[in-house]
């Protein structure tokens, strides 16, 4: 590692007040340090935010929302017994992603922080126009199957590796966001930037602004009977999604009330098309709605290098997400969370 | 700045004056306190030799910097023992040849202690594999290892009920 700065800041206010271009927060730091070992990442001064009581914690609010604290664990959300009751897709998509060491350490704004699993990305002596903007895209012509079919561009066709950010892009959650010029807040839906010309940018944070909290909404607790998280990935476990999907239906008298789908992996922020999800309201959970909502959350996808398979794969990874929610959440988490060799029931699936 | 932490490591109250703030649990750990019995593996967060409990959670030391650590209490493998009496986990290790080389064996067990104390597994092989993928095993003593893990698990429960183990 490049030699750095450390601080310690007491407050958020303080915080914000020792921060200067070349600074760096430090959460749990399970992909900082890993960045900052490899040479990706050369911040000269890290502000390690962990005293900062303020945010952490888990809290619903006085309108039914629910409020969690940037600083608080995947694995200390993903086992909040209210939580994964409430929103058990969220909790499945957390439980399949890395290893439960990286989960007891990793934040839930950090999740949002991570920077891409692009091979090209994290090779410093690779062209990278979001590591080092107009040095180019090796990606666009290698071997890398994190790369896009929606929504990128000729500077950059990497993903956001994400599984937590899927399922939150479909229940509206919020990114409370602190900065020099005070609080505001942004929609997840709008937090991960596409590429287009500018691809360093990778999210609508401005420079020396900080996620104090993400907060869901009361409303996204009406899908808990029937919301999955799918993941399909080289490994069972401890590996980066290839394809994913967050499939969530409110069903009353057997007719779909309202429905979400939100598909990962496949573009540099989850990608959620409303559209999509209107062709499934009024139907009957069945086959026909699930292929033509699959079909048109994929509409305009392109392959940005030999990845075209990962068309058929997402529309059909979306289409197994929304049968599994119809089926209805499982009462435990399955073994193996979110594993498309997991029986939907939560028993065992012998892979 | 200051970079002076005082953490509980093994029990033992320690300060430490760091010179360096680029210095790694793993590393402070190895190389500055004695206590090579933490591995290093990768050093990348990957392999999962490095892990340790930190505030009773399991850990990958490589990932965490040390300075950051000022007040936590650390348990690393040579912490594990009460004197010669080993662990429940380590025993199980050893009966059920959860181990061949034996380089990720201090991860492996710490690791399946911190698994074990999160509760997610129960004795499910499936599940004690799928809580134990971020340690990898070159050897690939998987069946031994899911197997003591098992086995470890049964026996902390009975203890835990007042049984004869």
């Amino acid at each position: 590692m490049k030699r750095f700065d450390f601080v310690q800041p007491a407050s958020v206010a303080e915080a914000l007040q020792v921060w200067h271009p070349g600074a760096v927060w430090l959460g749990g730091g399970t992909n900082l340090l890993d960045l900052m070992k490899g040479g990706v990442m050369l911040p000269d001064t890290v502000i390690d935010i962990n005293r900062l009581a303020d945010l952490r914690g888990i809290t619903t609010l006085d309108d039914g929302s629910l409020r969690i604290g940037a600083l608080v664990s995947n694995a200390e959300l993903a086992d909040d017994t209210g939580f994964a009751h409430d929103f058990p897709m969220v909790a499945e998509a957390l439980l399949s992603g890395a290893s439960g060491q990286l989960r007891n350490a990793a934040t839930v704004a950090g999740n949002l922080m991570q920077r891409t699993r692009c091979a090209y990305f994290q090779d410093t002596t690779a062209a990278c126009n979001r590591r080092e903007p107009g040095t180019g895209c090796d990606a666009r012509g290698g071997v890398d199957s994190h790369t896009a079919v929606l929504g990128f561009g000729d500077a950059c066709i990497t993903t956001h590796p994400s599984d937590f950010c899927v399922p939150l892009a479909a229940l509206d959650a919020v990114v409370e966001v602190q900065g020099p010029d005070g609080a505001r807040e942004v929609a997840l839906r709008d937090f991960h930037l596409l590429p287009g010309e500018t691809p360093e940018r990778e999210t609508a944070l401005q420079p020396g602004e900080i996620i104090v909290a993400l907060r869901l909404p009361a409303d996204a607790k009406g899908f808990a009977a029937h919301a999955r998280y799918l993941k399909v990935r080289d490994r069972t476990s401890y590996a980066f999604a290839t394809t994913s999907a967050a499939a969530a239906l409110r069903v009353e008298g057997g007719v779909i009330a309202e429905a979400r789908l939100s598909l990962g992996a496949i573009a540099a922020k989850p990608w959620r098309v409303t559209e999509a999800e209107a062709l499934l309201v009024g139907h009957a959970p069945d086959a026909a709605p699930f292929d033509q909502a699959a079909a048109r959350a994929l509409d305009g996808a392109v392959p940005s290098n030999d990845n075209g398979w990962k068309i058929a794969l997402a529309r059909r990874t979306a289409i197994r997400a929304l049968e599994l929610a119809a089926a209805g959440t499982p009462e435990r988490m399955p073994a193996l969370p979110a594993s498309p060799f997991a029986d939907q029931n939560g028993d065992h699936a012998h892979v | 700045m200051s970079l002076s932490i005082s953490l509980t490591l093994n029990g033992v109250v320690r300060d430490i004056v760091l010179d360096d703030p680029r210095v790694t649990l793993l590393d402070l750990l190895r190389e500055r306190l004695a206590l090579p019995g933490t591995k290093k593996g990768c050093d990348r967060g990957q392999c999962g030799a490095c892990t340790v409990l930190l505030n009773g959670k399991r850990m990958n030391a490589c990932l965490t910097l040390a300075a950051t650590l000022d007040g936590a209490t650390v348990t690393t493998i040579e912490g594990l023992a009460d004197g010669d009496a080993l662990h429940p986990v380590q025993t199980a290790f050893l009966e059920n040849d959860g181990f061949q080389c034996g380089y990720c064996t201090p991860g492996q067990i710490m690791s399946a202690v911190g698994l074990i104390a999160e509760g997610r597994a129960g004795d499910d092989p499936e599940r004690i594999r799928e809580g134990m993928s971020g340690n990898i095993c070159r050897c690939a003593a998987y069946h031994g290892i899911t197997r003591a893990v098992q086995e470890a698990t049964r026996r902390m429960a009975a203890a835990e009920r007042g049984d004869a183990a």
